[in-house]
């Protein structure tokens, strides 16, 4: 320390700003600064001109123009007098749909894939593992492409399910017939399952732009109200237990508390399900669930959890085996081992994976190019673009949009990592 | 006490045989498939898996058919050998197309080409991956990219061999200025005149040797390209130039400079944070805008770069991993060692990172592999998508779906499934740790 006090101030040189450590890192910031503009405005230029060579504008007006377009899938109301800015949400809420639904399945098949990976049983490790390794190795899009070809070429069309008198007459069955009892059909032009409807609903719930279906919102908050219930109950519960050293009875209870509300709220709104009823060329009524959305769902979810299977896998295997002997020298019995010491470590290790693999299946279902789903890409990046040949304003929105979803995701992600970090030292 | 003892045995008995339950098969059944209730159900439901996919696809493998000109002359020698009803795979669509799946369009005449670029890239490899081979082999794999790309897209020989020389000026600056300016300077003005040879001297060059000495393939145009040799093409360079680049990325991420710091953690979150899908259309729509007018190069060469920096960021992260996980001891004995930073980084650093981070490093390449078959999405002609797409909207295999897709995932398995094992045998052969 001493000797670099006593050098003397007056002794700066050119030459120091390369070889004297102490001045290098900021000679080295200034040239990356320097090139980075340059670069950027090399890049700002480039664009200008070219947009001027075009005889383009950039500007995000057209969000507000109408789209002309129709949409086969649409989870708000749509029409095609409604601007590209509505068409654009309909294709997020698309995208995230598909998301939401294929995290869920992609998780609880990931699951269960995993722990049975590492179960005894020969014969259904070894299934798991050919699964596993399948799926990894082979692209997405083949699970996505052969799923699509299958479900709009190898099943029946609507005409397959009719029956005619002559057919009665003779004694013939027809060609195809729905599953579960008449509520599913499954044709090449998509699958009908029943809808949930209600005889005496609520009004919708006008807020501005924004209508809502109050009858969902009303069956959620009832929902909602008796988890918060059952959780109460459970808390009294573990207090008795605490007090007294006896647990109360509470299955019954929290049965009651859970079902009850909700089942009157749903017979006082005269619930039924609606079938779907074969007409005069395709299937009426229910819901019909695009082969778009089936196909891409349901690969992105059999692909997906295949990575979370390995994960679970690796988390449960991460634990070492001292804990789960500890336990047993404790006392603990086998199910509350696995509830209380190696699932909360072992979540510790899967969960950040497992976040980033919700991650790659969210950006994964830009996918639905392939089997024309119509996505975000598919409206804003698809025939929004070609319609309005915005191309620089179309592609950056859609891939801040897609910045954003990430970036929401890896924050809950961090979130989640700080609160569940091992606090050391 | 010893009058009540009547009789001691004083010989060993034989060992007796173990119970029937406890020996051989039964034993390994008991214990593997029937040790409790669940299991046994586990174990039947995965007997029904497996007879149910048996049934299903052995008597369709066996029904195969090699020799047809279309799907329904397929179909009609099933039915003529096995009976109405009967389903088998129609393998004839495989063995009239496997070229396309392989080389695209591709002149055919101009096979050789591609192949021997194929197998020279493991002579390149090869002492990459196995370093018990000849140390020489490695000026071998440096030259091998112009070789590789001369091959596959013909033209003149002498302009990836100029381009090659720009690296020989590159060195050789370097080290005639080493001494007098120092290793920073000199690296500057190596790469400076490097750019200077590549920008300016070497297209004239080029074209000045050939017309002395014109020695050159017939050139292939990139549209011409397709199926696994586009998909191997992306996949090795961006793999290939995605390496050192995710390196200098992660180091960005770690550095002590703020600006270097920042610019690196836009980049890769950047990257990471968007779908591979709009890169891509990046690469075919937006490009146009942000080059100077009249730009005009290869749509594989933009692909290219756009898929390296995707990759790069992804294997920036997964360094980063690797780098967090060295101790931080390490760091401190490497400065104790009076080392300097590229030293500590060259000799201690990333030795070890590179090693934790093998098994992350080889999934990008794996999933970077897999994501070659979206530029079908751009209008490359893909083994997935593209040649699928062909071959099924020819009259002749319209409606055939499971052997095309068969056919190129296995081969993307193999692939795949190599790679994941090769780094499997990596992780083991570099292990220090004593367990």
């Amino acid at each position: 320390m001493s000797l670099v006090q006593d050098v003397p101030k007056d002794s700066f040189r050119l030459s120091m700003l390369v070889y004297d450590t102490r001045y290098r890192s900021i000679t080295i910031q200034v040239i990356v600064l320097i090139l980075f503009m340059l670069f950027l405005s090399w890049l700002v230029n480039n664009t200008i001109q070219n947009l001027a060579a075009k005889d383009r504008t950039f500007d995000f007006g057209f969000l507000g123009m109408r789209a002309g377009y129709d949409i086969n899938q649409t989870l708000i109301s749509y029409t095609n007098d409604s601007t590209h800015f509505r068409a654009a949400m309909i294709g997020l809420l698309n995208t995230l749909l598909s998301a939401v639904i294929g995290c869920a399945i992609a998780t609880v098949l990931g699951v269960i894939v995993g722990v049975l990976r590492l179960s005894k049983n020969w014969l259904v490790s070894r299934l798991m593992t050919v699964y596993v390794e399948v799926f990894r190795n082979v692209p997405v899009l083949l699970w996505i492409l052969l799923s699509a070809t299958i479900l709009s070429e190898a099943t029946p069309t609507p005409a397959d399910y009719r029956v005619t008198e002559a057919m009665i007459a003779a004694g013939e069955a027809p060609k195809a017939s729905m599953l579960l009892d008449d509520s599913v059909a499954i044709t090449t032009r998509g699958i009908n399952i029943p809808a949930p409807l209600v005889e005496r609903g609520l009004p919708r719930l006008e807020l501005g732009p924004i209508s809502i279906n109050s009858n969902m919102l009303a069956f959620l908050i009832v929902l909602g109200a008796s988890l918060y219930g059952w959780q109460m109950l459970r808390a009294h519960a573990k207090r008795v237990q605490e007090a007294t050293g006896v647990r109360p009875t509470t299955w019954w209870k929290s049965l009651a508390i859970v079902v009850l509300p909700t089942l009157a709220l749903l017979i006082a709104m005269g619930f039924h399900l609606e079938y779907p009823q074969l007409t005069r060329f395709n299937f009426n009524g229910g819901i019909e669930l695009l082969h778009s959305f089936t196909a891409l769902t349901v690969a992105l979810s059999l692909y997906t959890a295949a990575f979370i299977a390995e994960i679970v896998r690796a988390g449960i295997m991460a634990i070492s085996r001292g804990q789960s002997e500890a336990a047993a020298a404790l006392g603990i019995r086998p199910g509350r081992t696995m509830s209380l010491v190696i699932l909360p470590q072992a979540l510790r290790v899967i969960v950040p994976p497992l976040i980033s693999q919700y991650l790659n299946l969210t950006k994964n279902t830009s996918l639905a190019i392939a089997v024309s789903y119509m996505d975000l890409r598919g409206t804003l990046g698809g025939i929004t673009l070609n319609q309005t040949g915005k191309e620089l304003e179309c592609m950056l929105l859609m891939m801040g949009i897609y910045l954003c979803i990430s970036l929401t995701i890896s924050a809950l992600m961090n979130a989640f990592n700080r609160a569940v970090k091992l606090k050391e030292r | 006490m010893t009058d009540q003892l009547t009789f001691v045995r004083n010989q060993m008995l034989p060992p007796q045989e173990p119970p029937i339950r406890e020996a051989g098969v039964v034993k390994w059944l008991r214990e593997n498939l029937f040790s409790g209730p669940l299991n046994t159900i586990l174990s039947v439901v995965g007997f029904a898996i497996i007879l149910w996919l048996a049934a299903n696809i052995i008597p369709w493998l066996l029904h195969s058919v090699w020799n047809a000109n279309s799907l329904g002359e397929c179909r009609q020698i099933i039915a003529a050998t096995w009976g109405e009803g009967a389903t088998g795979a129609c393998w004839a669509m495989v063995r009239e197309r496997w070229h396309q799946y392989l080389f695209g369009f591709y002149p055919m005449d101009m096979y050789w080409r591609p192949t021997s670029a194929f197998f020279l890239m493991f002579v390149a490899l090869a002492p990459v991956l196995y370093n018990n081979l000849p140390r020489k082999m490695i000026w071998f794999t440096a030259v091998y990219p112009a070789l590789a790309f001369w091959l596959l897209w013909g033209g003149s020989v002498w302009s990836p061999v100029v381009a090659m020389l720009g690296f020989v000026v590159m060195g050789g600056v370097f080290t005639l200025l080493k001494d007098r300016l120092g290793v920073p300077l000199s690296a500057g003005i190596g790469f400076v005149a490097a750019a200077f040879w590549w920008l300016v001297l070497q297209g004239p060059l080029a074209s000045a040797i050939h017309s002395v000495l014109p020695i050159g393939l017939t050139s292939v145009d990139s549209d011409q390209f397709g199926g696994f040799l586009l998909s191997i093409v992306i996949g090795v360079t961006a793999i290939s130039a995605s390496l050192p680049m995710g390196l200098l990325l992660a180091l960005g991420r770690q550095s002590d400079m703020l600006l270097v710091r920042t610019l690196s953690v836009g980049f890769i979150e950047f990257i990471r944070g968007v779908p591979l899908i709009t890169l891509l259309f990046t690469a075919s729509l937006l490009l146009q805008y942000f080059l100077p007018p009249e730009t005009n190069f290869d749509i594989i060469l933009r692909v290219i770069i756009l898929v390296t920096f995707f990759a790069a960021a992804y294997i920036a992260e997964v360094i980063r991993g690797g780098l967090a996980a060295l101790p931080r001891g390490q760091y401190e004995a490497a400065d104790a060692l009076g080392l300097d930073y590229w030293q500590a980084q060259r000799l201690i650093v990333m030795p070890q990172a590179l090693k934790i981070s093998i098994p992350g490093i080889v999934s990008s390449f794996i999933g970077l592999f897999k994501d070659t078959t979206l530029v079908a999405f751009v209008g490359l002609m893909d083994p997935l998508k593209g040649i699928t797409q062909v071959v099924r909207s020819d009259i002749n295999w319209k409606g055939i779906y499971w052997e095309p897709y068969l056919f190129a995932g296995a081969i993307f398995f193999l692939i795949c499934f190599g790679m994941s094992r090769y780094s499997m045998w990596l992780e083991r052969k570099l292990k220090t740790d004593h367990r």
